[in-house]
Order: C-alpha cells, then sequence, then structure tokens
C-alpha cells in the first residue's frame, strides 16, 4: 500500500507537473511579446488613436461686425445665443430618445421627426440643428441628461439682434444660414454648410467684411463627450464694426412718415452720394430671421401684396410722373429748344392726331412757370419737339434706364425707353405719338425711388452726379471698396453739362412749387426758415381707358411722387418719396417736407451743440439754415 | 500544532498575492476615482480582508476532509445554481446572484469552481489510487461532472465563468492519465461540434456572437462590441514603454476604456504603467504559478496535487483569457483577472483557494 501510493504519486507529480510549468511560461511569454508589439512597436499608433479619441476640435465662432449709423448710434447688435444640435452616431436607438428630446426642448416630436427624415441622408457624423436659441431651462435639460442623451450637443453662438418694427429693415437686410445652392456659388467659395451669411441688405452686401473668422478650440471630452478640459484655443477674429451713412433721426422720421402707407423715401446727401435714410413699406422684421424663421411668418411676407420683402427704394420701377419734367427740362434748355418756349394751354392739346390732357387750363406758359405748374401741355409740346432719342440721351446722362451703384444686392436699372430698346426687345417699332406721354414721365419710363434722388439731386447740384452709397468709402480698406464697386457696378461720378443760367432756371422753378401763391403745386408743403424746393409727381398705374373698366380701387390710384431738396442749389439733402396709390404728389411732399424738417432740426441742434462745446466762429455757407455740420464730418 | 504549521505556510506565495494585490487596489482607485465609482479600492480592500481571513480559515482545515465532503458539496453546489435559476437577481439581463440581503449579493458560480476543484481532485484520485488507466467510461463521468454545473451557469447566461470550470477538467484529465489518442479524439470531437455548434447559430447567444465578431474583426461595428476591444487596445498601445502615468490614462480617465476596474483592468494598468508595468504584473503571475506548481509537486498526496494544479489551471487560463482579451488575442468572454479586477465573490473565491493551497503545503511533511 504505502509502497504503491508511493509508486503512483511520483507518477502523478513529476514530467507532467514539469510539462506544466512550461505551459505557464509559453502562455505568459506569448502575451508578453503581444504587449510588446502594441505597447513598443505600434505604440505611437495607439497614441495617435488615443488623441483623437478624446481630442474634439470645436469651432469658436466668431462675433458679426456690429452696425452703428453715422454718429455711432447702435443698429445692428449681437447677443450670445445656444443651438442645440443631434449628433447622430452617438447612439444606436434615437427613435426611443426622441421624446424625451422633445419635451426637454419643448418641441413637437412630430416636427422633430421631420427634421431628421431631411437630413436622412446626410453624413452621420453631420450635426443635425434641432433648436436654435434654446433657453437656459433648455440648456439645463441637456446638462442634466448628458449620459443618457449623449446625441444631443450645444454650440454657443452670436445672433443678431435688429431694431424693431421693420425700421431700416430692407437696408439692413437679414442673416441666415448659408443654402446649399450659395455653397456652390463661388462667391462663397470660403464657406461651410451652417455657417451664417448675410442674405440679402447690408449684410449681404458688406457680408465678408462684418464677418469674423472663426476660431477653434481643442477640448478634452470623455466617451459621452462631455467636456473635461482644454488643450488649445484658436481665437476668433471678430467681423469689422460698419458705420452706415443713415442718420437715425432723419431715418426715423422718414419711418413715421411712411407709417402706414406703401412706397419708399430716400434721402441722400446729393454732395457724396451718403445716403441719410431709406424706408421702404411695407416692411419685414429682421429679428424673425435671426432665429430659425416660421413657415407662417414665411408664408404671410410671401403672400402679402404689398411685396414687404422688396426694397423699394431701390427695387420699386414706376413711371415717374411729372418728376420726370425736370429731366424733361434739362433736356430742353440744353438743347436750347426750352428757353424761348411759349405754349398755350387750355386744358391739353393735340399731338400726333390725339388729344392729350392736361389738368388745367394755365393759359401761356414758358418754362419757369410750366415746372411748378407741372403743365401737361408744355412737356407735351417740348417731347414732341425734342423727340425721343434727345429725351433719352439727357435722362440717360442722368442715370434713368441703369443701376445707381449703390451699395446694396438687387438694385433694379429702371427702363428709359429708346427707338433701338422698342425695335430690340419689344420686337416693334416706335411711334413717334409715344414720346408724348414720355415727356411727362408717363408711357414705358420707369425709374427707382434712389435714381430719381441721385438725378434730380444732381441737376441741382449743376450736374454733379454722385454714386448713392451707405457706407463711408474712406472706412473701408481699399480691397474692399475695390470688392463693392465691382460687385455694384453703376453709372457711379460723373459731371453732366449744365450750364449755370440753365441751373439756376430749373432750381428755382423748384423753390417756387413749395412757395404758396400762383405755382402752388406742393404750396402747402413749405418749410418756415427752410430753402425747399422738389417737384410733385402724380403718377398713373393704369390708362384712363383701363381704370374706367375696374371699380375705381384703392390699388388702381396713382402714386404719388415728391423730390424734394434743400436748399435749392447744391442742396445738402435730397428726399424722394413714393407714395404708392397716394393719389398726389402734394400728399407726397408733405411726407418730404417731414423729412427734410427733421433733418434740418437734427443739424441745428448738432450745430449748437458744437457751439456750446467749442467755441468756434459760427460756419457760413450753410443756406438752409444751418449753422454748422455735424462734428463727425 | 497551529503553530508549527505555520511555519510551513507559503509565505512566499503570500507575499507575491499580497503585492499583485496591492496594485489592484491602486489601480483600482486610479481607474474609479474620476467617475461615480469613485471609492470602490476601499471596497476592495474590505474584500481583501475578507479573503485573507477566508484564506487563513481554509488553511487550517485539513483538506483531506474537504475532499470526503466533495460530493455533497458538489450537491450543494448545483442546488445553488437551481436556486439562482430560480429566485437569482437578474442583473443586466442575466442571473447570477442570490441576493443575500443588506445589499450583499453572492454569486455561486465563483464558489462552484471551488468545489469542483476538490470534486475533480477525489474523482481523479479515486482512479488513480485503483492504479488503473483512465476508461472512455471516466472521461464520460469526468465531463458529466464538470459539465452539469457548466451549461446550467452557461444557461444563466455567463459564458466566461462557465469557460473557467473547463481547466478543472482539462488538468484533471491530464494529470489523471490521459492518453495522447484519447486526448487527440476528444480535441477533434470537440472542435467538430463545437464548429457546427457555431454553424447552426444555436450555440452562442447573439450577444456573444458579436463578440466573436468583434474579435474576428474589430472594425466591424465600431461602436459596440469591436468598441470595446478597439478601445482596449488603444488604451494598452497608447500607454507605450513607461505608461502615462496613475490617474493620467486618457482612456481609462475619459470613460473610453470600458469597465476599466474589473474585466478590462489590465488594459488600464497598462495604460497608465506602461509596458514596464505590465510585463512586471505577468513576472508575478509567473511567480504565483510557479510557486504553484511547486506546491503541487511537493504534496504529499495525489489529491493535493490535484488539488493545487486544479487551482493553478483555472488561474491561468483566466489570466490567458483575460489578458488576452485586453490585448485583442481572445474575445470578450466576460472573465475578470484574479487578484486585480474589482469584485468580491470572485476575490474571496481566490483566496479561499489559496488558502486551501497554503492547507495542502502544511500538511505536506504529514503522513
Amino acid at each position: 500500500m504505502d509502497l504503491e501510493s508511493i509508486d503512483r504519486k511520483e507518477k502523478l507529480s513529476a514530467a507532467k507537473l514539469h510539462v506544466s510549468q512550461y505551459v505557464v511560461a509559453a502562455v505568459l511569454v506569448v502575451l508578453g511579446c503581444w504587449l510588446w508589439r502594441l505597447q513598443i512597436l505600434d505604440a505611437n499608433n495607439y497614441r495617435v488613436l488615443a488623441e483623437q479619441n478624446r481630442i474634439r476640435r470645436v469651432p469658436v465662432l466668431a462675433p458679426r461686425g456690429r452696425i452703428f449709423d453715422r454718429y455711432g448710434r447702435l443698429l445692428v447688435d449681437n447677443y450670445p445665443s445656444v443651438t442645440c444640435f443631434l449628433v447622430r452616431d452617438q447612439v444606436k436607438d434615437m427613435e426611443a430618445d426622441l421624446p424625451l428630446i422633445a419635451s426637454g426642448l419643448h418641441l413637437p416630436l412630430d416636427q422633430i421627426q421631420t427634421t431628421l427624415r431631411h437630413y436622412q441622408y446626410a453624413p452621420k457624423y453631420q450635426p443635425i440643428p434641432l433648436k436654435q436659441d434654446i433657453t437656459p431651462d433648455e440648456q439645463a435639460f441637456i446638462a442634466a441628461h448628458r449620459d443618457d442623451l449623449p446625441e444631443l450637443e450645444t454650440l454657443d453662438e452670436q445672433r443678431r439682434v435688429y431694431p424693431r418694427d421693420g425700421v431700416l429693415a430692407h437696408v439692413l437686410g437679414y442673416v441666415g444660414e448659408v443654402s446649399e445652392s450659395d455653397l456652390n456659388d463661388e462667391r462663397y467659395a470660403a464657406y461651410e454648410p451652417g455657417d451664417v451669411v448675410g442674405k440679402s441688405g447690408i449684410e449681404e452686401s458688406y457680408d465678408d467684411w462684418l464677418r469674423g473668422t472663426d476660431g477653434s478650440r481643442d477640448i478634452v471630452v470623455n466617451s459621452h463627450g462631455k467636456e473635461v478640459g482644454q488643450m488649445g484655443e484658436e481665437l476668433a477674429a471678430p467681423g469689422h464694426d460698419l458705420r452706415l451713412t443713415i442718420d437715425l433721426d432723419v431715418q426715423m422720421a422718414a419711418e413715421r412718415a411712411m407709417e402706414g402707407k406703401t412706397g419708399a423715401i430716400v434721402a441722400m446727401d446729393p454732395h457724396n452720394g451718403e445716403i441719410l435714410a431709406m424706408v421702404s413699406r411695407s416692411a419685414f422684421d429682421p429679428n424673425q430671421f435671426s432665429v430659425k424663421l416660421t413657415s407662417a411668418y414665411w408664408r404671410s411676407l410671401m403672400q402679402d401684396p404689398n411685396h414687404p420683402m422688396m426694397n423699394k427704394a431701390i427695387q420699386a420701377q414706376l413711371a415717374p410722373g411729372s418728376t420726370f419734367k425736370i429731366i424733361m427740362s434739362l433736356a430742353g434748355l440744353q438743347e436750347n429748344v426750352a428757353q424761348n418756349m411759349k405754349v398755350m394751354c387750355n386744358g391739353g392739346g393735340v399731338f400726333y392726331g390725339q388729344f392729350h390732357a392736361c389738368d388745367k387750363h394755365h393759359g401761356l406758359v414758358d418754362v419757369e412757370h410750366a415746372i411748378p405748374w407741372s403743365c401737361d401741355t408744355f412737356f407735351y409740346t417740348l417731347a414732341e419737339k425734342l423727340g425721343i432719342d434727345a429725351i433719352a440721351k439727357y435722362a440717360q446722362s442722368v442715370g434713368i434706364g441703369e443701376k445707381t451703384g449703390i451699395d446694396l444686392p438687387n438694385e433694379a436699372p429702371g427702363l428709359m425707353p429708346t427707338v433701338l430698346w422698342k425695335e430690340k426687345v419689344m420686337h416693334q417699332p416706335w411711334y413717334p405719338g409715344e414720346v408724348i406721354s414720355v415727356g411727362i414721365g408717363q408711357g414705358a419710363v420707369e425709374v427707382t425711388p434712389l435714381q430719381l434722388a441721385r438725378a434730380l439731386g444732381g441737376i441741382a447740384s449743376g450736374g454733379a452726379l454722385v454714386r448713392p452709397h451707405l457706407v463711408f468709402p474712406s472706412e473701408l480698406s481699399p480691397d474692399e471698396l475695390e470688392e463693392i464697386q465691382t460687385e455694384y457696378p453703376g453709372s457711379g461720378n460723373k459731371t453732366i453739362p449744365l450750364s449755370p443760367q440753365n441751373w439756376e432756371l430749373i432750381t428755382d422753378a423748384m423753390a417756387q412749387t413749395t412757395t404758396p401763391g400762383e405755382f402752388d403745386t406742393a404750396g402747402m408743403d413749405q418749410l418756415a426758415g427752410i430753402d425747399f424746393a422738389g417737384k410733385t409727381g402724380t403718377a398713373q398705374v393704369m390708362s384712363h381707358q383701363a381704370l374706367d373698366r375696374t371699380n375705381h380701387g384703392h390699388d388702381t390710384e396713382p402714386n404719388a411722387w415728391f423730390v424734394g431738396m434743400a436748399p435749392r442749389r447744391n442742396p445738402d439733402i435730397v428726399v424722394v418719396v413714393l407714395w404708392e396709390h397716394g393719389v398726389w404728389g402734394e400728399h407726397a411732399a408733405r411726407l418730404a417736407a417731414q423729412v427734410i424738417d427733421a433733418y434740418v432740426t437734427e443739424q441745428r441742434e448738432r450745430a449748437r451743440n458744437l457751439e456750446m462745446r467749442v467755441a468756434v466762429p459760427k460756419l457760413e455757407g450753410q443756406s438752409i439754415g444751418m449753422a454748422g455740420t455735424a462734428p463727425s464730418e | 500544532m497551529i503553530r508549527s504549521r505555520f511555519r510551513d505556510f507559503d509565505w512566499m506565495l503570500l507575499g507575491l498575492v499580497i503585492v499583485l494585490s496591492i496594485i489592484s487596489v491602486l489601480e483600482i482607485r486610479s481607474a474609479t476615482g474620476m467617475t461615480k465609482f469613485h471609492g470602490f479600492q476601499q471596497k476592495q480592500m474590505g474584500f481583501l480582508a475578507l479573503g485573507l481571513v477566508g484564506m487563513f480559515i481554509s488553511a487550517l482545515v485539513d483538506y483531506h476532509r474537504l475532499l470526503g465532503i466533495a460530493y455533497w458539496a458538489y450537491g450543494a453546489s448545483l442546488a445553488s445554481l437551481l436556486a439562482v435559476r430560480l429566485v437569482g437577481t437578474r442583473v443586466l439581463g442575466a442571473r447570477r446572484w442570490i441576493n443575500l440581503g443588506g445589499g450583499v449579493h453572492f454569486q455561486p458560480s465563483e464558489w462552484v469552481r471551488l468545489v469542483l476543484i476538490l470534486v475533480a481532485a477525489r474523482f481523479f484520485w479515486e482512479i488513480i489510487e485503483n492504479g488503473r488507466d483512465l476508461s472512455w467510461k471516466d472521461i464520460g463521468k469526468a465531463s458529466l461532472l464538470i459539465g452539469l454545473p457548466l451549461l446550467l451557469v452557461l444557461k444563466q447566461p455567463d459564458l466566461g465563468t462557465s469557460l473557467t470550470y473547463l481547466p478543472v477538467l482539462v488538468v484533471g484529465l491530464f494529470l489523471g492519465g490521459i492518453r495522447w489518442r484519447q486526448a487527440a479524439i476528444l480535441v477533434a470531437g470537440l472542435a467538430l461540434a463545437g464548429g457546427a455548434g457555431l454553424a447552426s447559430g444555436k450555440l452562442l447567444k447573439p450577444y456573444q456572437r458579436a463578440r466573436l465578431t468583434a474579435f474576428l474583426n474589430p472594425d466591424s461595428d465600431p461602436q459596440a462590441s469591436g468598441y470595446q476591444i478597439r478601445q482596449s487596445l488603444i488604451a494598452v498601445g497608447s500607454g507605450g514603454l513607461w505608461g502615462k502615468g496613475a490617474n493620467h490614462g486618457t482612456q481609462t480617465q475619459g470613460d473610453f476604456l470600458p469597465i476599466p476596474y474589473t474585466d478590462f483592468i489590465f488594459a488600464a494598468f497598462c495604460e497608465e504603467h506602461g509596458f514596464i508595468g505590465a510585463i512586471g504584473v505577468l513576472l508575478l503571475y509567473f511567480l504565483i504559478l510557479m510557486r504553484l506548481i511547486q506546491n503541487a509537486q511537493t504534496a504529499a498526496d495525489p489529491p493535493g496535487s490535484l488539488i493545487v494544479m486544479g487551482v493553478a489551471g483555472v488561474l491561468l487560463f483566466q489570466i490567458a483569457v483575460n489578458i488576452g482579451m485586453c490585448v485583442g488575442l481572445m474575445p470578450v468572454a466576460g472573465i475578470p483577472l484574479p487578484l486585480m479586477s474589482y469584485g468580491g465573490s470572485s476575490e474571496i473565491y481566490m483566496f479561499v483557494a489559496l488558502g486551501i493551497v497554503m492547507n495542502i503545503r502544511m500538511r505536506r511533511f504529514v503522513n
């Protein structure tokens, strides 16, 4: 028994136990070799992977430049805002999380599902914007559910805040996410999906000036994407601030003048083309575009018959009516036709075998009286004498039918008909009789309010025409200025020949318009102590025959125009008012008077303040009664 | 009496184990410091203390007495596994624990392994004592003995723990005198059956199949099973020669490495202490295993050797599968790394098993 058991024991323990030592050694050596491979040979690869795991580059969005008026009053500002994104590669079963996300973010479930469907073919790593401008409690919700809803991410952004009630809406424009079609455009080469770009107005035309350069932050994250530290930071370069030529006081006066009406007001300094005010009504609220635009609001804008998205100051192309008579006078006088012309007005006249009416029996009329009386018969006759090509030559020389080159997108060129135009575009011969209605600014002539401001402002300035602009060229870099001028070509700065006598004649005649007495087409609109000149216009929106077939509703009423300026010669301000269906030009003149009054009052106020601050002698030469110019100008 | 016996207590083995346990506690501390599991190192120290107590107790009871009650214990083990099936607490979809109340959960499958080591030792001892060669009938009986609890655990489902029962059988057959021809037939048969089972797709649960697929091709599904292997490889590899330092493993601290305090603790350790640290731990395991085999060689009788070799076999298997998993050599099986991974049941099992080894060593001159 003992011997046996000893025998057995040795049988068990000898070779086999020895072998097992080798097995142990072999297994551990294999593991050790494998560790060598991973930790020594491939260590660098794995280090890179480990860094990629935990370091995430997040963009730091650069704030857009702010926008000010000419005196540094803030027009457009930014405010910090948080957007919530959905990152789909974080989770497998997103559908299950949606109800919780919906309740936490106060979004309807079906809206989230619609958004997801919209992005279903987008790459998985592309974050889907769920909700913009989320509230603090929604931010708290996301932070609290970091672990169970890792798919929710937030991004700090800056949002635009614009003036309320559509003030300056068309000038400033609005921003939005760059669209897919924009991205294919070469102009947007530097943009990436999700970038915010200017979509209209100044925001669009000066987008590259206003937008900064985004920076980035390398943050350390854990596997849930939660930020636990920071590695490096590339600072964002904020966009340039922009000072507009807009004078907020004048702008507000113009906004008040247009309240409840449709149309446009442009106020410009004809010395240099600085736009002082630009109103278009009806308007939209750019703040609605700042956060995600609701489709209901967009629909209401699109269906509004008054075209609230249209900047009528530069995009409405309408018959100028009698305001065109100034251009007619320019042509007639410079061609030495109008000087000695005397026309008998018996309430109209027969031209080319057809009777054309005048609104009054003006009797014997010369050009000095024809302008303030706005005598149609006189200008019918003048048109007949000049012919369409001579009229077109002068109209085109003051920029009718051509963009002015203002630094705003989508300016309309207007239209000046010529014989050639009729044949080429309309494929019809020019009928000599057509020139008669052109003579009073009807027919095919189409102008924008801004064109009128530039043209009549230029004539009142002795023929010096300017390129209208909203940003001081001196405050832009040469590159930016050149870019803007190439991007928005137009008639620009130029001087047309205008003899001093003719200049005096036209400007004096325009001053008569607003002077009570025999010539008062807009006599009630005179301003005490201000040399206020101008020309009314009442433009038919349809022919008398067509009008007879309608029910004479509001939208068949004539458009009321007024081009006003102060002082009469070398004016400091020219104001064009377009009051759609405003019936009479003198109605528009009243609005222009309010704007000019506000301008002069403000200039006087600023001059007084300046006088009080700095004891300098009174500045001379301001015939509209201002004692000085603005400090910054 | 006790005093004289403890003269032969394996203080060196205990020393090696304690060193490894300290490394474990420190790594658990580092891996959980930033998580909601921080403080687990203190619980682990508690388990360690309990384990040491269990070790000294089990060192005192003569292992022949344990062998005497082995079959009774085996019956009780089967009963406890059935009890888990019936009244066990379901955690993460598997019934593995019995709630003992007071927040204490007991995982019978760890203890069953110890019982299986004893039962196998007794089974093969009897064959050796009878002096006969291992017959196919013996092989069948042994397989049934181990296979029955293995299947019960597999059904919990707990593939990892059930697999750790296999080395008990393998070591038993090896030391019990299986012949080359028998072994070859057995391996071939198992390979065929396994292959057929895999092909039919019924052998593995879907998640287990996914783990296997992920192991074979880690990039197939970077977010699920492959994710764990991938993150583990990145952790180990990026550790480099010296490691990133305690509390500085980006994979471990950033929660990229899954469960870095239990199944993937070796990957966490490799990341923070590099190749040098990893080789150090492998060396400690090597010394522990060598010491165990030496104890088997010097055991007083075959059952003593069989028990020690059973413990060593299971330990080697667990090390190979767990570290193999961390370095991408093995699929994810859910086997903790003995003496390193956080966990009460496995820690206490390990120390009680070591206690029995001590027990055998202390009685090597007793006969």
